[in-house]
């Protein structure tokens, strides 16, 4: 892992953390692992908690969001992919999807799911692959210089207005946008074949 | 897939990826990306970041009683299963489709002038979304915003002083831009438009319409 001189933030999730957590929603899906989805909880329900907070959520509704997505996340257990996106990925599209919920009792448009064929457990490499890609931009992420970093949580609490956003964000996005974009063709490569 | 030439903006995409956007642009959004890998990609990754400010977040201290509430809720709900959403045949992409309740045939026009009709689609007040149904060769009435505006295209193509815009494209306008969008010959241009100002028109008579029209 790496060192930043920086005191403040604590070093973020390294690779074995996320392997962890991977392994906890898995526990929850096939034996519903109290003990596993405790240790999600504890790091997780806090941080939900604090993200809403942060982006001007009272303490009362921080938390009884919190408690809804970590209810989801048990009820979903099944529906989490290692191999397109990490456990905080998923934790947050979550929350975000429930406070919208909640808040503005709309429902959020999402786009058309593509299908990914017969389901089958995804590969060994590819859930490496994508808990790696999480645990490097996390990386990325504390080492930015205070200021960028402050913006882009500022972004993510709807501080600031889609125009105030920067098209840069000064990070490493490239590679995992890539990395996506030849997923989706070799899925629609292999969907093409099977048509 | 359509060949794609116009696509949403990086801010945007973080914007819609961070939950911050009105309902109008997210339902433009979440369309143009059903129709585009480069923007899903796009997407996942600002997701992707989402999650990791999320777990940078300063963790806030839950209730006591947080845990065995939340257990309490897993154990008296069953699991929740959103229904699946079978991926609809048709010209609209699902979103729009779950949005209008059907597909294009489904729409209830009305006729706003110049041989163009418009649809305006329910949603929360902070902006507006309506389908457009401009004839072939036909203008939209010149136009500034105010705000921003998202128009993407379903079918046909228009032009303007910028480019040609066909299936998929979005074009991205905001208060800068004043523009004549022009349908292309040959077939009519069927187009999802959102803002967040009213339109304003530059010439007096559209403008009174646009008070009673809603557009």
């Amino acid at each position: 892992m790496t060192q930043t001189t920086q005191a403040g933030p604590p070093a973020p999730p390294g690779l074995d953390q996320r392997l962890d957590w991977v392994a906890q929603v898995q526990a929850v899906r096939d034996v519903g692992d109290q003990a596993a989805f405790g240790a999600l909880f504890s790091h997780f329900a806090p941080r939900i908690k604090g993200f809403l907070m942060r982006g001007g959520s009272s303490a009362a509704f921080a938390e009884e969001c919190a408690q809804e997505v970590m209810a989801t996340v048990w009820r979903k257990s099944h529906l989490f992919d290692p191999g397109k996106a990490s456990v905080a990925t998923w934790v947050f599209t979550i929350a975000r999807n429930r406070k919208i919920d909640m808040l503005r009792k709309e429902r959020r448009p999402e786009p058309e799911e593509l299908t990914w064929g017969p389901a089958e457990s995804p590969s060994q490499a590819d859930t490496l692959a994508t808990q790696q890609e999480s645990a490097k931009l996390g990386r990325a992420l504390a080492d930015l210089p205070d200021k960028q970093r402050a913006l882009i949580q500022r972004a993510y609490f709807g501080d600031l207005s889609h125009s105030e956003i920067a098209n840069e964000t000064g990070l490493p996005l490239g590679t995992i946008k890539s990395r996506i974009r030849l997923a989706l063709d070799r899925l629609r490569h292999t969907m093409s074949k099977t048509d | 897939m359509p060949q794609i030439k116009h696509h949403l903006t990086d801010n945007l995409l973080l914007a819609y990826a961070a939950g911050t956007l009105p309902e109008a642009f997210n339902l433009v959004i979440a369309t143009h990306v059903s129709l585009c890998d480069d923007c899903r990609a796009a997407l996942a990754a600002f997701e992707v970041l989402g999650g990791e400010v999320l777990d940078d977040a300063e963790p806030a201290t839950v209730d006591k009683t947080s845990l065995a509430a939340t257990l309490a809720l897993i154990a008296r709900g069953d699991r929740a299963e959103d229904p699946p959403r079978t991926i609809p045949s048709g010209v609209f992409p699902a979103p729009l489709q779950d949005r209008i309740g059907g597909d294009l045939a489904d729409v209830r026009w009305r006729r706003i002038g110049g041989g163009v009709s418009q649809a305006v689609l329910p949603t929360s007040a902070r902006a507006s979304v309506r389908l457009l149904r401009i004839p072939a060769g036909a203008r939209v009435p010149d136009h500034g915003h105010r705000g921003l505006e998202l128009t993407l295209v379903l079918q046909g193509a228009f032009r303007d002083d910028t480019d040609r815009f066909g299936p998929g494209d979005i074009e991205v306008a905001d208060e800068s831009m004043i523009h004549q969008p022009v349908a292309e010959a040959g077939q009519e241009c069927i187009c999802l438009s959102a803002t967040d100002a009213p339109l304003r028109f530059r010439r007096l008579l559209p403008r009174i319409a646009q008070s009673f029209l809603r557009i």
